[in-house]
């Protein structure tokens, strides 16, 4: 992406203002019930070493076999992020030593990835729209887990997560600042959740990210980078780029250069500290698996994975504001997890869309996330406040009475329409009863009556004194009218 | 009547079938001459308990008419493939004491089909060598010796356990591996017939990987026939193996009595190597003769990358194996050597665990893919591997059913004589055979002729890709010719 530099987004330095550019490796854990390569679970948790087949502790003479769900995860993956499908892969071999990775190599995807590629688009708060690149996405195992804390002389090794799919998604230097860089894996994480392909649960550490950051004054080419491995939640990732933006940034400053190293982020300290230098680096030695003849597959086996997919987030905030006519800010709210969407569109099934919009994300949004609830979780189902919407709808109810009604339902349950009913919310449209209160109100303040007519403005205190007398259940149009005729404003 | 061990399989096999003899007797028979024949140090391990078991079960069925295949026949298993529950070393230290949990696929069938266990056989470290003088557990010694003389001579390797069990009648048929003549170069020096089929014919899963896109399993045996019926129980489609090939298994016995009557058979000329003996060149001129006369057509052919084969595998083969040796880090099982840190405890288990010859191919190995090296090295290595595969490809497209070559260069050696200064004069063992893997064809060697110094040779026949039909059909004409080679005595027992 070549747009033009966005002085907001710059950091300023003790000298000049400096361009961050970012790039990312995330890696997802692929949504399946086995391994890549073998046919242990994938299941969080257990006890350690549950999970483990002979081929993931690497017996003598143990062989992978490709998982053919992971594959079909890695091509919907490919799909939503609008990308290059490779018909035909390869895995190979990164070797090298660690005790949490049994076989002395990590089966990866090295020249020629199952997927190609893409780009992601990112709403930022302000209202743009970015277009990030996504320069690849490859098939790979996870590694176990070394224990250092289970005896003091020695570490202890867990290999459940031994073999695990990943999808390693690289995206391109497209990124300007942390806040983009959150935005992406947000809306990155939105789409593989979309899909079913990774749950994006970056506690279990089913999402991480390598960050690669460098520091450039606008304009000139791209800084050395250095790369922050393993960061674990997206705040860490705002806060890992910032620090090392800056740190970079005083180097230079102070007349040094960058080396290009590997990084880790210790959120306590607020500080990237090096891991290993250009130097120490590994040297692979990729070559192709031998074990694993090249995955090839054709364009139906793509198409048909193509035809299963959901819509997506995109394409469901585009049909939001269509159909709906909500604003792109409320669409963009609503679609970010699949699960606020379809709760939205049963709401707004058959009702005003907007109206549906305001009560989900003001209301019910509001009120999950105090509470802390989940949509799934929600006291409140899309029914029940459907109904409530409805109520409004039929002039049943006021808006102010649907915010008490909206309290009972959520605490207590129940049909909306029971309820109004049985407790006596019905917003009151009988106009003799309103005209009663209205009357009397008058007639009590004669000099209210006259400065109204002088200012109408002053229409609301009579509103709201009608509103009061009548225990807030008139309808708040038939008191408007009302209050018009009788005092003769227009 | 001849001591039971010294029956052929099919006839041993026919002999039970009869109930000339039992299955208890059978294997008796050959836990004493193994007994008998342990300085040949063919065996690594007996299982004389488990074999008797098996053999009273073969019994069993046999009384009840439920025989299968291989019903009550002894064999030996090269010690690469993993026995459920009995140890597997592959011949290294750092696997020393290593119980498999897992029976590999190639004797899970064996024993599906009613075969019976005598032991493990010795090996070369991890399949790497060709005179099995690699093996951390001593030198196998051939039993065979030159006219008139008691030099200890090689077996060959790296099945060189396999093919002298098989030579000195310690088991009926043997399992064994090829990855560059393993199987067929042993076979040649002991008067054998060996067999590297297809590869992707048998499977690999549970076999100790050397060079996983090279290794393949396949029998030892006394007879072409022997052969035949053995490798039927031992291939298969397996789908823990992808690289194992999903197809039907032929009756191999069958394709036996075949004949070569309207086969060509090609003679590469590029075979035809410097410094060649006379007396192999004979051989192999007597062997076409053998062919022509039963029917076939000899016609010379060009397989012109053939040099750049032997170069090309030993940068090929130990790149594979530097990176399927690395799970022997002494973390999860076999050896382990402490050290100051995670680092010192690899270091010190690999160097106490592996042998010279291992480790000078993981380094070897693990150069040719570093990087800066891997262009130059590996994928050029990989381009003449195709090349020379569209070498067979082309002689096959013109009609050529099988192809006719020595299998080594010489009949056996000494132990001690060769390659110890320098290894390549033990690389050149293979140069006849090494081809074959690197096209992944089928191979069979089998005795033509016994040389000057009264020693066995062989010859190979190459075939076309999953058509190891025809090479059983051309290497019996040859072993109806040329009279199976027999040993002269037993001068270990």
């Amino acid at each position: 992406m070549t747009a033009a530099v966005n002085p907001k987004k710059l950091i300023k330095g003790g000298l000049h203002d400096w361009e961050v550019v970012i790039g990312m490796e995330i890696h997802a854990q692929v949504t399946s019930r086995s391994k890549l390569f073998s046919g242990a679970s994938t299941e969080f948790g257990g006890e350690p070493n549950d999970h483990v087949s002979l081929v993931d502790a690497a017996m003598p003479g143990m062989l992978p076999v490709i998982n053919e769900e992971c594959v079909a995860q890695a091509v919907r993956t490919g799909l939503g992020l609008k990308a290059q499908i490779n018909h035909r892969s390869v895995f190979d071999r990164k070797n090298y030593f660690y005790p949490d990775l049994p076989q002395g190599y990590q089966i990866s995807q090295f020249k020629d990835p199952i997927v190609g590629e893409g780009e992601v688009l990112v709403d930022l708060p302000e209202g743009e729209t970015i277009t990030v690149g996504i320069e690849r996405l490859h098939l790979e195992q996870d590694a176990g887990k070394s224990l250092h804390d289970q005896n003091p002389t020695q570490s202890f090794v867990d290999l459940n997560r031994s073999g695990v799919a990943l999808m390693e998604i690289v995206s391109r230097p497209d990124l300007r600042s942390s806040e983009e860089a959150r935005a992406y894996v947000t809306k990155l994480r939105t789409i593989l959740r979309y899909l079913g392909t990774c749950d994006g649960d970056m506690e279990k550490g089913s999402l991480r990210a390598d960050v690669n950051v460098s520091v450039r004054k606008p304009g000139d080419p791209l800084g050395t980078r250095c790369e922050i491995k393993n960061v674990n939640s997206i705040r860490f990732i705002g806060q890992a780029i910032e620090v090392e933006a800056r740190r970079q940034i005083a180097i230079i400053e102070d007349g040094g250069t960058i080396s290009q190293e590997t990084r880790l982020f210790d959120p306590g300290k607020g500080e990237t500290r090096s891991m290993r230098s250009k130097e120490e680096a590994h040297d692979y030695r990729y070559f192709p698996d031998p074990d694993l003849l090249p995955l090839e597959f054709d364009q139906a086996y793509v198409d048909a994975l193509a035809e299963g997919l959901p819509e997506l987030p995109d394409a469901k905030k585009a049909r939001f504001i269509e159909s709906y006519g909500l604003s792109p800010y409320d669409a963009g709210v609503l679609i970010a997890e699949r699960a606020s969407a379809d709760y939205f569109e049963a709401v707004a099934k058959g009702r005003d869309g907007k109206a549906a919009a305001n009560w989900v994300i003001n209301e019910l949004f509001g009120r999950l996330n105090k509470e802390g609830h989940s949509i799934e979780t929600s006291p409140v189902s899309a029914d029940q406040l459907g109904a409530i919407v409805d109520l409004i709808g039929e002039g049943v109810i006021s808006g102010k009475i649907a915010k008490d009604l909206f309290e009972v339902v959520w605490s207590e349950g129940g049909d909306p329409r029971e309820i109004v009913e049985s407790r006596g919310m019905k917003q009151v449209t009988d106009t003799g009863a309103i005209e009663a209160a209205v009357d009397e109100i008058i007639a009590k303040n004669p000099d209210k009556v006259q400065q109204a007519r002088e200012k109408p403005t002053l229409l609301g205190w009579f509103v709201g004194q009608t509103m009061k007398a009548t225990g807030g259940k008139a309808n708040p149009a038939a008191v408007n009218a009302l209050l018009k005729a009788k005092l003769g404003i227009e | 009547m001849t001591h039971l061990n010294e029956l052929t399989l099919a006839e041993a096999r026919d002999g039970l079938k009869a109930k000339d003899f039992s299955a208890t007797d059978l294997a008796k028979a050959h836990l004493s001459a193994i007994e008998a024949a342990r300085g040949l140090n063919a065996y690594l391990l007996e299982t004389p308990e488990r074999a008797l078991q098996m053999a009273e079960v073969s019994d069993a069925k046999i009384a009840s008419g439920e025989a299968r295949p291989l019903e009550g026949l002894p064999l030996g298993v090269k010690d690469l493939f993993c026995t459920h529950g009995v140890i597997t070393t592959a011949g290294s230290k750092i696997l020393e004491g290593f119980q498999p949990h897992y029976e590999s696929a190639v004797t899970h069938n064996l024993w599906r089909d009613g075969a019976v266990m005598l032991g493990k056989l010795n090996l070369d470290e991890f399949a790497m060598g060709s005179s099995n003088e690699t093996s951390a557990y001593g030198d196998v010694v051939s039993p065979w010796r030159r006219a008139g003389s008691d030099t200890k001579l090689v077996p060959g390797g790296s099945s060189g356990g396999s093919a002298a069990a098989v030579a000195a009648h310690l088991c009926l048929g043997a399992t064994a591996t090829d990855t560059g003549g393993s199987i067929r170069q042993p076979a040649a020096f002991t008067g054998t017939v060996g067999i590297k089929p297809t590869y992707g014919r048998c499977s690999r899963w549970g076999t100790v990987a050397y060079a996983s896109s090279l290794d393949q399993a396949g029998p030892i045996a006394r007879t072409v026939r022997d052969c035949a019926i053995l490798l039927g129980s031992m291939s298969g489609a397996d789908a823990r193996d992808t690289t194992c090939a999903d197809l039907a298994v032929p009756d191999f016995e069958a394709a036996v009595a075949r004949g070569v009557k309207g086969l060509t058979i090609g003679i590469p000329k590029e075979y035809r190597v410097e410094g060649m003996s006379a007396e192999i060149q004979a051989l192999w001129d007597k062997g076409a003769a053998m062919l022509k006369d039963a029917g076939a057509t000899i016609r010379e052919i060009s397989l012109p990358h053939t040099r750049y084969a032997l170069p090309a595998y030993y940068i090929v083969a130990p790149a594979e194996a530097s990176s399927n040796l690395a799970r022997y880090d002494g973390v999860r099982y076999g050896l382990r050597v402490p050290g100051k840190d995670i680092a010192g405890m690899y270091e010190n288990t690999r160097a106490a665990g592996f042998g010279r010859e291992v480790k000078r191919r993981i380094m070897i190995g693990t150069y040719v893919l570093s990087a800066g090296y891997y262009d130059a090295y590996y994928v050029r290595a990989q381009k003449i591997r195709t090349l020379i595969k569209r070498d067979f490809e082309e002689a096959y497209a013109s009609g050529i059913d099988a192809i006719l070559t020595p299998a080594t260069p010489s009949a056996a050696f000494g132990i001690g004589e060769k390659g110890s200064g320098d290894p390549v004069e033990m690389y050149l063992q293979d140069v006849f055979t090494i081809t074959v893997n690197m096209a992944g064809l089928p191979g069979i060697s089998v005795p033509a002729g016994l040389d000057a110094q009264g020693l066995p040779l062989g010859l190979q026949l190459i075939g076309r890709p999953f058509d190891e039909e025809t090479l059983f059909a051309a290497a019996q004409v040859i072993e109806t010719a040329a009279g199976r080679t027999r040993l002269p005595t037993a001068w270990w027992a």
